[in-house]
């Protein structure tokens, strides 16, 4: 599904991501761990094609197609998601509205006709139980006064109700008390399939209890230094990080 | 040789006239303002002695008047010796249907997307048509009629409800008021009337389209609306104008009158020409437009949305005369290339207990330049005034100006008076953030918008609002990214 090769990218001139290569299946849940400013967020962000960040090699192909070609809005209609770290505020308008008009601009770039009102509701109804959020939360103004629990709900919310191909979690569990962490796992578990593959981007493993991945790779220094099962995760809980910073590159 | 270039010239040029101008004959005066061409509008009209008189009043005093310069708006000056005054399309007889209409006419509102058989039949709006300076079709005329409601042109009731006129016309805004006031007393071409007689409950929205058309013709409106007690009235402005390259001087007049217990909701959406991308052509909207909460409990309520215009100068303001009458203003300013607007309202509080709310989003984009000026003035006498005013601007890029001119005169001391302002951009994480959501970035620039403006649309009535929300969508095109 999505075939990460070489890829090198920074921002303001400063290199960030120094070669990384990547391979994720349908079915496929992956994780990547690493300390602060190892480049986790950047890879996010170079995924989803934040202008501010610059890709000065190797390539990326989703689905056969070249991600890096696309705009960040013809990005997420092929299906891509981001889970954002940081949820943006936008005054005035309610999670409800602005889903509306995503999912709508999405169908339109697939061909299909606008979703109507109660087929939009219903979706609604059932993609709410998947993260326990209200429906009074959603008539609000998107992610203005939410707690940092709910805003990372209502991005799992939003991912559910887009059923994307790849979703990308960029450090979902920061700043969520235990709760919330089985909940949000609870969604991404539930949206789980053999079509679609989750990116799973964390600096702690506690998140990994909840989330089991098929695949951890530790990113350190803008490199991928180390690839395991789900548990190198829990070594690295154990260690620490301080051991990988004297590891080779993996070769992947 | 010579023959030929002016032969091509006027073939070129006669190409863009008749695009997009309608081809009526009009009946004109010539350009050009003096007693006489004042007593010929008012000849034209078969109108009374004393509103020739109250007219030719207005106009002296206009003459002794300075133009104002206080207005954060810069323009050449205005030659208003070259302004037709008056232009009416010809008509033969008095029209009972829209069959009767001219069928030139129609085909311009179908162009503008104004099917008026569809709007009577889908919104149960009346609409007062107004074309150029007189008004061709009135609707639903028979209905109101039954409740005692009046809705006709101005010309109409000064024909047939002189008594009101004569009672009400000027009583808010005086020719004395301001410049524009002054023309306008001197002038007006036509406009319209509603007078809501006691106890009713108007049950349908009024609505005018206010049309430019004739080139040339300055557009002098004059509106007046009077709510006896215990009454209420939503009256809705729209107004449309075809693209012309040279800049077009409105400047209306509208009063308002509530008498004890009853409302009026003014709600506008402008949207006339606002000149190219260069800032070239463009409509010059100066309007003078007052409320007069006469009555105790009273209420008056404007709300607008302006996008068009060249320039827009306005302050839609409430006189709060009566006890515990509230005054209310709503309005979002879009700005966008070379646009000026210098708005805002005033809330003048005399009466006991009285309250104001102020809410403005100003919105610039490009070259443009967006000032509020607002006013909040409580008299000596008016114990426990309340006022709430909330200014804020939205800047898009980097070359346009929002500019914010609050005055807080208060002679009471049991007044409360609060204002908050702020100031914010579009940030290229909002639109990030659609953008991953597979929202387009001109779709989040409309969906941020929106939201930003929520609080001003929810008080337009809902078939306005969605027009709005459109039109909001439509200015600001192109204006990021």
């Amino acid at each position: 599904m999505l075939e990460i090769r070489n890829i090198e990218a920074g921002i303001e001139g400063k290199q960030i991501l120094k070669g990384i290569n990547l391979a994720i299946k349908a079915g496929e849940v992956h994780a990547i761990m690493g300390p602060n400013g190892s480049g986790k967020s950047t890879l996010a962000s170079v995924l989803a094609g934040r202008e501010e960040y610059q890709v000065s090699g190797g390539e990326v192909s989703f689905n056969g197609k070249d991600l890096l070609e696309m705009s960040p809005e013809d990005r997420a209609r092929e299906g891509v998601f981001l889970a954002f770290q940081y949820p943006v505020e936008i005054p005035g308008v309610s999670t409800t509205n602005f889903m509306r008009t995503s999912i709508n601009e999405i169908r339109k770039y697939r061909g299909l006709p606008d979703l109507d009102s109660s087929t939009f509701l219903k979706l609604m109804k059932e993609k709410m139980a998947y993260v326990e959020i209200d429906q009074k939360l959603l008539s609000r103004s998107l992610n203005e006064g939410f707690s940092g629990g709910e805003k990372k709900r209502n991005e799992i919310f939003q991912m559910a109700m887009l059923e994307p191909k790849l979703a990308i979690l960029d450090e979902t569990d920061s700043g969520l008390d235990i709760d919330a962490l089985r909940i949000v796992a609870n969604g991404v578990n539930r949206l789980k399939n053999s079509e679609n593959a989750f990116l799973i981007i964390t600096h702690y493993q506690r998140l990994l209890d909840y989330i089991v991945p098929d695949f951890v790779h530790v990113l350190y220094n803008g490199k991928i230094v180390k690839s395991g099962g789900k548990e190198l995760a829990l070594e690295l809980e154990e260690k620490g990080y301080d051991w990988i910073k004297n590891l080779e590159p993996a070769n992947a | 040789m010579a023959e030929e270039t002016e032969l091509l010239e006027e073939l070129t040029q006669g190409d863009y006239k008749y695009g997009f101008v309608t081809n009526i004959e009009e009946d004109s005066l010539p350009p050009g303002l003096n007693e006489d061409v004042v007593r010929l509008i008012s000849l034209k009209k078969n109108e009374p002695e004393w509103l020739l008189q109250w007219r030719l009043k207005a106009f002296r005093h206009w003459l002794q008047m300075e133009k104002p310069h206080w207005q954060n708006v810069t323009f050449p000056e205005i030659n208003y010796q070259d302004i037709i005054y008056y232009s009416a399309p010809k008509q033969k007889v008095q029209l009972n249907s829209l069959d009767e209409v001219d069928p030139e006419l129609l085909k311009t509102f179908e162009k503008l997307g104004i099917p008026i058989n569809e709007q009577k039949m889908l919104t149960g709006v009346a609409v007062d048509v107004v074309f150029d300076s007189i008004s061709v079709a009135t609707t639903f005329k028979e209905k109101l009629n039954e409740m005692g409601v009046i809705f006709c042109s101005m010309s109409e009731a000064v024909k047939n409800h002189p008594d009101l006129i004569k009672k009400y016309l000027g009583s808010v805004v005086p020719f004395t008021d301001n410049y524009f006031a002054a023309l306008n007393s001197a002038v007006f071409s036509d406009g319209s009337f509603v007078f809501i007689p006691k106890g009713v409950r108007c049950p349908m929205e009024l609505s005018t389209y206010f049309r430019i058309n004739a080139q040339n013709s300055g557009q002098f409106e004059r509106t007046l609306i009077v709510a006896e007690d215990d009454s209420y009235v939503s009256y809705l402005e729209g107004c449309t104008a075809p693209k012309r390259d040279e800049n077009q001087l409105h400047a209306a007049v509208v009063e308002l009158v509530t008498l004890d217990n009853a409302e009026i909701k003014y709600s506008t959406v402008q949207n006339w020409y606002p000149g190219d991308k260069d800032g070239k052509g463009g409509i010059y909207n100066f309007v003078t437009k007052r409320g007069n909460c006469l009555g105790n409990n009273s209420k008056i309520s404007w709300t607008q949305v302006e996008t068009g215009s060249a320039i827009t100068w306005k302050y839609p303001s409430v006189v709060l005369k009566g006890d515990n009458s509230v005054g209310e203003f709503y309005s979002v300013a879009v700005t966008n290339n070379y646009q000026q607007a210098d708005t805002g309202t005033k809330m003048i509080h005399v009466g006991k207990n009285t309250s104001s709310r102020i809410v403005s989003k100003g919105i610039s984009a490009g070259f443009s330049q967006n000032t509020y000026r607002g006013q909040v003035k409580v008299n000596k006498r008016a114990t426990g005034a309340r006022n709430f005013s909330q200014c804020d601007s939205l800047l898009m890029g980097d070359k346009c100006g929002a500019h914010t001119f609050p005055y807080i005169e208060v002679d009471n001391p049991t007044a409360q008076v609060a204002h908050e302002a702020t100031t914010s951009k579009i940030g290229a994480d909002q639109l990030f953030y659609c953008n991953q959501r597979g929202i387009s970035t001109e779709s989040a620039v409309a969906l941020i918008v929106n939201g930003y403006c929520k609080e001003v649309l929810n008080h337009l009535p809902m078939e306005f609002a969605v027009e709005a929300q459109k039109l909001l969508a439509i200015s600001l095109e192109g204006s990021v990214g």
